[in-house]
């Protein structure tokens, strides 16, 4: 094995090692650990920790239902709100959502763990593929859903239960989005985010078409005459560039990329990592990248952020977590050159930045570190084509409280929508609204005109 | 899904989760919030007599007993009766009754032992649509004092005789409300059956001193550094209430006798165990007081998950059917022998099961095992009694597993028969032996 061999190879670690490394970073609670970790709860009133959830799932009430032995009743209540909840309760942050709003911290700097708690629940539910929900009279109508991420998902899913027909186009080969290509592989183990597509399109009336890209095998204009409506989850399909010297080398590669290719790998094995691998960003995509890349055997892996500690993105928990992996942080510096030797990355030179007024500036002083793998995670964009006259703006698109853009018939919601969180649960709620909206504004047109007398 | 109607003596309500009389059906507010909440029915606060209405004491009325964590396990209060005027709560009544028609709304009532004030309040009750009565002869404090509540409710010809009134001026069903503060509650319950009750309903608080300050040598709650016994109530009284409702359930002389069940209801498993155990329906009070309306939620769902997951389709499925199994301990099978078994790998080898056998049972767990910590289960020692099972920490850690018949139980030197027999005919017993004299 070429465990410290130089430039980016495969097959750093033994079989056992990858299998090691990469199982689930929080194993499911078992049942007395769940009634342990459930009998916590103080069933607040008007709970803080609901009004942290972006789906606004019952907290209280879902624990309580795990406290008194009925896990199915709580994943019921977590579906509710949230139909992609399994998946929430593996990826979201919740350090910086309901855990830090449960009044528990206050008094002894300790949450009930909810998220571990959800998961019990919808595992459970979904294991034994409890089916919660039946579709209304069908409504004859058909809506067309862009974009397979959680966005669309539960979109798609609050709409069929509407009893609506849906398509979904999604441009890659498996639906999910970020949930099947971005996620840290350690989040979600055991292909979770297929069998929860599966789950969520076990109500019927969703087809998903794959390898369908809006701009390359349709517009809008061709949705908008076919179906009733239009949800666009498009996700952010960009990246920004680095716009330094080098950029082009071999060995300088996307982060969202470097991740897609790990989480659709099933050995591991076979993803290529540097030795010395230095990532660029300060969100939770250079943390992800940052980490497997470290798990993927590398020896070194650098993260170069070019604000502090408290500007980034990723969060406390994320960034001890990559502390624990033997990442290093390293903040105020800024990428100047990628510097190559035979065309390769050999390593990087950064600036160092300071504040100014409140405003980042280069001291002049320079660094070098030496790489044979630099990584992008310096942000996504919103891209796509034929969207027509779409309000956008600062690169996203415009919608209003209940997500519906500046075109009739169409709403939009997810990373691609203006002033998101960029939260895999924030798409959720957001494609379950724009869903109720659609569903409103339909049933709105289908309305018998009555006279007024 | 499960269908969770409830029929309760001909009063209909949507789910079998009823408010019992006090504080939370104190008044319409509450009593509107309760039914927005999902709760089936209420049971007004306790009416008294026309006029000036009873007193509270105007300092704590609650003490309390908590697990670790400060989670509530018993309350006791000195509440009395509505300390408002009687016609208030009348014209609510009425008016939530006429907002809220598929609920159930019970007036309870507590008026001296007289026949002509039973006469005067019943068609002023009656007049507000109430669904039905309930007569509270359980109230243990304050009230009985005055010869009203459980004073009366310790009476069983006072509780027949008072049935008996309101079954003459009302043509509303009547529900007994008895007091546990009795020797034998069948007494009670065969009585309101004689008067004509077309329910009972039980228990009402039992007797109580939480606690008593230390410092002061007063008993909590303490007002102006003097106390009286409560009423308690609150998961705590749960097991006592069980019984008293099985042993209704069970009783010839009563049996067929709907009844409802209150006492420590705090979640939907609680619930079920009295439905099972004979209740036609269940009310709750400290649960509510303690988590909220809302809670019912947890009860509706849990009861309904669970009744979907064995198949029970309407509550008459489960009403009942645990009350063939409950026996005299004379008819219980003396041929079944459990053993205790630790499962090695759940074992924590904290130790507590060896000293509870060791010290206060029948030395039959060990402690080392060729000079190891482990704890095992000598089966030729094993009398099968469940302590440590009750004493691990850990769940399903220790199991009793019944010995197959034929197999040899290593303490008595026998072999396990198949065959049922119990204590009347056991060779033992001086009565089974002079009977075979
Ligand atoms: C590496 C990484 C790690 C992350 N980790 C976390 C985390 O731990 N916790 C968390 O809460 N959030 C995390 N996020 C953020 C989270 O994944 C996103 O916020 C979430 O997936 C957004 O959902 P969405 O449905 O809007 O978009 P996406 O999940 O991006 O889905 C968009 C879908 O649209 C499709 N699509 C795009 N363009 C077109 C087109 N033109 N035509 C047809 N289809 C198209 C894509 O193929 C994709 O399937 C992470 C993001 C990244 C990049
Ligand atoms: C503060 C308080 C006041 C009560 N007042 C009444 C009352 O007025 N009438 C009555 O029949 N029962 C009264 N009860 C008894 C309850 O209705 C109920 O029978 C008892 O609390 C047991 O149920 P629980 O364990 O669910 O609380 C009162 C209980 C409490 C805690
Ligand atoms: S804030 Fe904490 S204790 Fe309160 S309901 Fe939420 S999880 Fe439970
Ligand atoms: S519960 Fe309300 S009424 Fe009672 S003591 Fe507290 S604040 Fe006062
Ligand atoms: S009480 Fe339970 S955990 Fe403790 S030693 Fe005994 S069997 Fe093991």
């Amino acid at each position: 094995m070429g465990t410290t061999e130089t430039g980016i190879v495969s097959g750093r670690l033994s079989p056992a090692e990858y299998d090691r490394n990469f199982s689930d970073l929080h194993p499911s609670l078992d049942e007395h650990e769940a009634l342990v970790a459930s009998d916590r709860c103080y069933f607040c009133y008007d709970a803080p920790c609901m009004t942290a959830c972006p789906t606004s799932i019952d907290i209280p009430l879902f624990i309580r239902q795990i406290s008194t032995g009925n896990p199915i009743g709580s994943a019921n209540t977590i579906f509710d709100q949230n139909i992609l909840g399994g998946m929430c309760a593996r990826v979201c942050p919740t350090e910086t959502l309901c855990e830090q709003a449960c009044v528990r911290n206050t008094a002894e700097h300790r949450p009930v763990e909810i998220g571990r708690l959800q998961r019990y629940a919808t595992d459970i539910a979904m294991r034994d593929n409890v089916q919660f929900y039946e579709r209304a009279e069908p409504t004859g109508k058909s809506i067309a859903v862009i974009g397979a991420g959680p966005a669309g998902l539960a979109c798609a899913h609050r709409l069929a239960v509407k009893g609506h027909d849906v398509v979904i186009y999604d441009a890659r080969e498996k639906a999910g989005g970020l949930n099947e290509y971005g996620i840290a592989t350690y989040k979600t183990v055991d292909s979770f985010a297929q069998k929860e597509v599966d789950y969520v399109l076990s109500i019927g009336g969703i087809e998903i078409r794959n390898r369908q890209m809006l701009g390359r095998d349709f517009s809008l204009n061709d949705m908008l005459s076919k179906h009733d409506a239009v949800f666009l989850g498009l996700g952010l399909a960009g990246v920004n560039a680095l716009r330094a010297e080098g950029e082009t080398a071999a060995g300088v590669e996307d982060a969202v990329d470097f991740i897609a290719a790990l989480r659709q790998s099933e050995t591991k094995s076979d993803i290529p990592v540097g030795r010395r691998v230095v990532v660029l960003g300060g969100g939770m995509t250079a943390v992800d990248a940052a980490v497997q890349a470290k798990l993927l055997g590398a020896e070194e892996v650098t993260i170069c952020y070019r604000r502090g500690k408290d500007n980034m993105n990723a969060s406390e928990f994320e960034q001890d977590l990559a502390a624990s992996k033997g990442v290093t942080i390293r903040h105020w510096l800024q990428p100047k050159r990628i510097l190559t030797r035979d065309g390769k990355v050999a390593g990087i030179e950064l600036d160092y930045t300071a504040l100014e007024d409140g405003r980042l500036v280069t001291t002049g002083e320079t660094g070098v570190i030496t790489a044979d793998h630099v990584l992008k995670a310096i942000g996504q964009t919103f891209e796509a084509d034929d969207l027509g006259a779409i309000a956008l703006q600062c690169g996203r698109i415009v919608v209003d409280a209940e997500g519906h853009t500046s075109l009739e018939r169409v709403w939009a919601g997810g990373d691609c929508v203006l002033g998101g969180e960029d939260l895999t649960v924030s798409a959720v709620a957001m494609g379950r609204d724009a869903a109720e909206s659609i569903n409103r504004a339909l049933a709105a047109a289908t309305q018998p005109v009555v006279a007024v007398a | 899904m499960a269908d969770l109607r409830n029929n309760f003596v001909g009063i209909k309500s949507p789910n079998p989760f009823w408010l019992a009389s006090a504080p939370p059906t104190d008044k319409a507010y509450n009593v509107e919030r309760a039914f927005k909440a999902g709760w089936g029915g209420v049971v007004w606060k306790t009416l008294g007599e026309e006029g000036p209405p009873v007193v509270n004491v105007n300092g704590p009325r609650y003490g309390a007993i908590w697990g670790a964590d400060r989670r509530l396990l018993g309350l006791n209060n000195i509440e009395l009766i509505t300390d408002r005027d009687l016609y208030t709560n009348l014209r609510e009544m009425k008016q939530v009754k006429m907002n809220w028609p598929d609920r159930a709304l019970i007036a309870s009532i507590m008026v001296p032992c007289d026949e002509n004030a039973w006469k005067a309040i019943l068609p002023l009750v009656e007049e507000t649509g109430a669904d039905g009565i309930e007569l509270n002869f359980g109230c243990p404090h304050g009230m009985s004092e005055r010869g009203m509540g459980a004073a009366v409710g310790q009476v069983p010809e006072y509780i027949e005789m008072v049935v008996r009134w309101c079954k003459q001026y009302t043509r509303m069903p009547v529900i007994t409300k008895l007091t546990p503060n009795i020797t034998d509650i069948r007494k009670p319950a065969r009585a309101a059956k004689s008067g004509g009750t077309d329910a009972v309903s039980l228990i009402n608080t039992i007797n109580s001193i939480t606690s008593v300050n230390l410092d002061t040598f007063s008993p909590e709650p303490s007002i102006d550094g003097k106390g009286s016994h409560g009423g308690y109530c609150g998961p705590a009284v749960k097991p006592i209430a069980l019984n008293m409702v099985a042993e209704i359930a069970r009783d010839p002389e009563t049996y067929g006798l709907p009844i409802s069940g209150i006492g420590g209801i705090t979640t939907w498993r609680d619930a079920a165990e009295f439905l099972v155990l004979g209740a036609g329906n269940v009310q709750v009070c400290t649960a509510a007081m303690t988590y909220g309306f809302k809670i019912v939620q947890e009860m509706i769902t849990g009861l309904s998950s669970w009744m979907d997951a064995k198949g029970h389709r309407s509550l008459d499925d489960i009403c009942g059917r645990a009350v063939p199994n409950v026996s005299d301990w004379q008819y219980l099978n003396l041929n079944y022998v459990a053993k205790a078994r630790i499962d090695q790998d759940a074992c924590i080898k904290c130790g507590r099961c060896h000293i509870a056998c060791e010290d206060t049972s029948h030395q039959a767990i060990t402690q080392y095992v060729d000079g190891i910590r482990h704890f095992e289960v000598m089966e030729d020692e094993c009398v099968g009694c469940n302590l440590c099972v009750n004493v691990c920490p850990v769940q399903d850690c220790i199991t009793m597993v019944g010995l197959e018949p034929g197999t040899l139980d290593e303490r008595t030197g026998k072999v396990v028969d198949a065959n049922y027999a119990n204590w009347t005919t056991h060779p033992n017993n001086p009565m089974a032996r002079q009977a075979a004299e």
